[in-house]
């Protein structure tokens, strides 16, 4: 079943000038996203914008949709749409509990990455063995791992001291890295309000104070994912299986063998997600902590066009929105609103000279109404700022979904010997 | 009929049993692990609900069956719709408006509200569908996306509209008045509950979904873009508007799900109104394969688990979650037995035309082949 390709596929692609994402390039984005904040933060007053609180917020949030991202990197490179990420992140969590409370933080690390791995392996299973379609299966292994957990956590945590049916007593935390040295001065500067400047100092400032060893455990996965899949021979084999398992079986690759290991891993990086959830970004399991986190995760790879830079890129915006609407809340939200007018009349004025004018007209007219919307109202109303990251999410897929590639055979069920 | 014919058969009614069999066993291994009583909690999810239980089941099957036509018309054009969820609480919530402000009088009000109701169900589907033809977002993030805006948009727009009931804190619009209620009926002088009347709508739109699908040019068209869309597209058939109108389509049954609550049981749109059947449903139309009878059976079984669970809190203290383990088993099962049972239905047929093609060489006859 394809149904993750888009519509708009079986076109031909423009292969016209094909620009290579470089460092350079990579570097001077990240500058003008500096430069565009810097410049919203003065504009609209609101500090909060990027203060050294929300950017350690957002790496805190942005990691467990990053690892979640990385899960279904590893599963649909291999030609496994996995949806059941969900699940998996929802066991995770608890093995982070269970583990975490009764053995001790680390063992809540390994418990976690175990628990999600298992809802990996019966994903597996029956996609890879028994050719099931992926997104039933995935649909199936959500539900039951809300409901395994559910049940476990009412057996294991009701009567507990602290704990409940619903959540566990707090977990001892991992240790964090600060360093004083450098954080007091970045701090210093990050106070004096300057251009740039003081945003720079305060994202120094957010990766050196109170991080997070599983943070930074977190991040080097991203760079090991990205050296595993694209620069060893087991990663170009792993990835054949997502473009042509038929070609790749033809070379003497163990097609199964690769998806079921993709697969499991993948699990394993959802798990650890949750746990990060249970152990970092709070101190406790709680039910309904992933809050479809693993979702957004999968929305993530796809935006990052199922790459670890671009999905880095994704989990980070996902993760800056929602930090926004918990620490600022309305006001702070309130001051994206001009950003996200002028990007998309931006967007407009974009496609208007390539031509598109019903693209053109739908954003500009959006971004206009966005606009008025910012210099009408003080504050957006708190209920609505938690659709802040699921209306990102669209926006950015609906702009973006058109330039993505999935891998060729992703989603499409594989039988040894299919190779005819 | 034929003795493989037979055979066949018994397989495509084997296989959902089966399927179950192993969903209970692998249900009483989590019990047993867990240290509960096994034998405690099948008897009593096995046994025989009372009348009262029976209305429960009946009345929760009709909710279910709605939110299971409605993600299997999606399925059928290989769409998946997983915002059920958020377009039957938004449609909800507007048809309660709509509802309460009683601008029309008796079943005028209740018509005009279901028809509010389907509208903005498809409506909010037909963002999603929009999207995935246009700029071919897929739609099963796009309805994910959707269902936690709807949530948000529903509190905000819930706190504008509510109404402060006296000495509660739970916010919800204002009653329906009660000229509008869908009337229920009860099953015996004595049963303590009324099954909701909606049950009928229910079936007359299992009815429309088989006619439509099974019956109609538009219905094979939507079956050919979901078995083949290059196929569908060579053919003449307009792929992206398909998407976009099967999406409408779903949408507008979705809106329906959360009415038989909303004019049999709760009478307006609360904090508490009952989330998470979108995705129930979709468990629920995967058990039925699209088919609206097997959906039926799908929802009243999972109905049947539902409330047969409940009182195992109390009796047993065990945590009636459990029947999520055995629901979520079931699909998966479920799924396996049915291409299991495929292939080897393949496999039966391959060997039958080899027999007969080797009886035809021996007997020397033409080469034609009954199956």
């Amino acid at each position: 079943m394809s149904v993750m390709t888009s519509s708009a596929g079986g076109g031909t692609e423009a292969p016209a000038k094909k620009r290579r994402i470089t460092l350079p390039v990579v570097l001077l984005a990240i500058a003008g996203v500096f430069v565009l904040l810097s410049a919203l933060r003065i504009i609209t007053g609101v500090d909060e914008l990027s203060s050294s609180g929300t950017l350690r917020a957002t790496l805190v949030a942005a990691v467990p949709i990053g690892l979640a991202g990385l899960g279904g990197l590893w599963s649909e490179r291999a030609g496994v749409v996995n949806i059941g990420l969900e699940g998996m992140m929802i066991l995770g969590t608890f093995g982070a509990g269970y583990f975490g409370y009764f053995y001790g933080p680390w063992q809540g690390v390994l418990g976690a990455i175990l628990l999600g791995a298992i809802g990996g392996l019966l994903h597996a299973v029956a996609t890879v063995l028994f050719g099931v379609d992926h997104i039933v299966s995935g649909v199936a292994v959500n539900i039951i791992g809300l409901g395994a957990v559910q049940f476990l956590a009412a057996l294991t945590f009701s009567g507990v001291p602290g704990g409940g049916a619903t959540q566990s007593p707090g977990i001892d935390d991992l240790p964090a890295i600060t360093i004083a040295a450098i954080s007091d001065p970045l701090g210093d500067l990050e106070g004096r309000n300057w251009f740039v400047v003081s945003d720079v100092a305060a994202l120094l400032r957010a990766l050196v104070t109170d991080l997070s060893v599983l943070t930074l455990i977190a991040l080097s996965l991203f760079v090991l994912t990205y050296w595993v899949l694209w620069r060893t021979s087991f990663g170009l084999r792993l990835r054949s299986c997502g473009e042509s398992p038929a070609a790749a079986e033809s070379l003497g690759i163990n097609v199964i063998r690769y998806k079921l290991v993709a697969v499991i891993a993948s699990g394993a990086f959802a798990g650890l997600a949750g746990g990060f959830l249970a152990m970092v970004a709070s101190s406790s399991f709680r039910d309904g902590q992933t809050g479809g986190r693993g979702y957004i995760g999968l929305a993530a790879m796809i935006f990052g066009n199922w790459r670890p830079g671009g999905l880095l890129a994704g989990a980070g915006l996902f993760g800056y929105t929602d930090t926004l609407r918990l620490r600022g809340g309305g006001e702070t939200i309130h001051g994206l609103l001009l950003l996200v007018a002028v990007l998309l009349v931006l967007v407009a004025i974009w496609q208007l000279r390539r031509g598109h004018r019903i693209a053109a007209t739908v954003s500009g007219v959006l971004g206009v109404l966005i606009g008025v919307w910012f210099f009408l109202s003080e504050s957006v109303p708190d209920d609505l700022t938690g659709m802040t990251p699921y209306v990102t999410t669209l926006l950015v897929l609906a702009l973006a979904s058109q330039r993505l590639r999935m891998p060729a055979a992703d989603g499409k069920p594989y039988r040894k010997g299919s190779a005819g | 009929m034929s003795d493989a014919r037979l055979k066949r058969v018994a397989l495509a009614i084997g296989a959902p049993a089966l399927a179950l069999i192993i969903a209970f066993a692998i249900t009483s291994l989590v019990l047993i692990l867990a240290g509960d009583s096994v034998i405690g909690v099948w008897q009593q999810i096995l046994s025989v609900p009372d009348v009262r239980g029976v209305t429960n089941i009946l009345n929760a099957a009709t909710v279910y069956y709605l939110s299971a036509v409605s993600v299997a018309i999606g399925f059928r054009m290989n769409l998946f719709n997983i915002g059920v969820d958020g377009q039957y609480r938004i449609a909800s919530f507007v048809a309660a408006i709509v509802a309460g402000e009683a601008w029309l009088p008796g079943y005028l009000n209740t018509l005009l509200a279901l028809v509010a109701a389907v509208l903005v169900g498809a409506l909010w589907a037909g963002i999603a569908g929009l999207l995935r033809a246009t700029r071919g977002v897929s739609e099963v993030i796009s309805t994910i996306m959707l269902n936690a805006i709807a949530t948000a948009v529903v509190a905000y727009l819930l706190r504008k509209a509510a109404v402060d009931a006296e000495g509660s804190n739970i916010t919800a619009t204002k009653d329906i008045p009660e000229g509008s209620w869908i009337p229920g009926f009860s099953l015996g002088s004595d049963a303590p509950n009324d099954v909701y009347g909606f049950i009928v709508v229910a079936v007359v739109v299992g009815f429309v979904y088989w006619l439509v699908i099974n019956r109609t040019r538009f219905g094979f068209d939507l079956r050919a873009s979901g078995a083949s869309e290059s196929a569908a597209i060579a053919s003449g058939i307009d792929v992206k508007r398909m998407v976009l109108v099967s999406m409408l389509l779903s949408g507008a049954v979705a809106g329906l799900v959360g009415m038989p609550i909303l004019f049999g049981d709760a009478h307006n749109y609360g904090s508490t109104f009952q989330s998470g059947l979108g995705f129930a449903g979709i468990a629920i139309a995967l058990l039925g394969r699209n088919h609206p009878v097997g959906i039926a059976l799908g929802a009243l079984l999972f109905a049947f688990l539902d409330e047969q669970a409940n009182p195992l809190q109390i009796l047993l203290d065990v945590s009636p979650d459990i029947v999520k383990i055995t629901q979520g088993v079931i699909v998966l099962t479920v799924v396996i037995a049915y291409e299991v049972v495929r292939r080897y239905g393949v496999r039966l047929e391959q060997s039958l035309v080899a027999s007969a093609l080797a009886d035809d060489d021996t007997d020397d006859k033409g080469a034609e082949v009954k199956v």
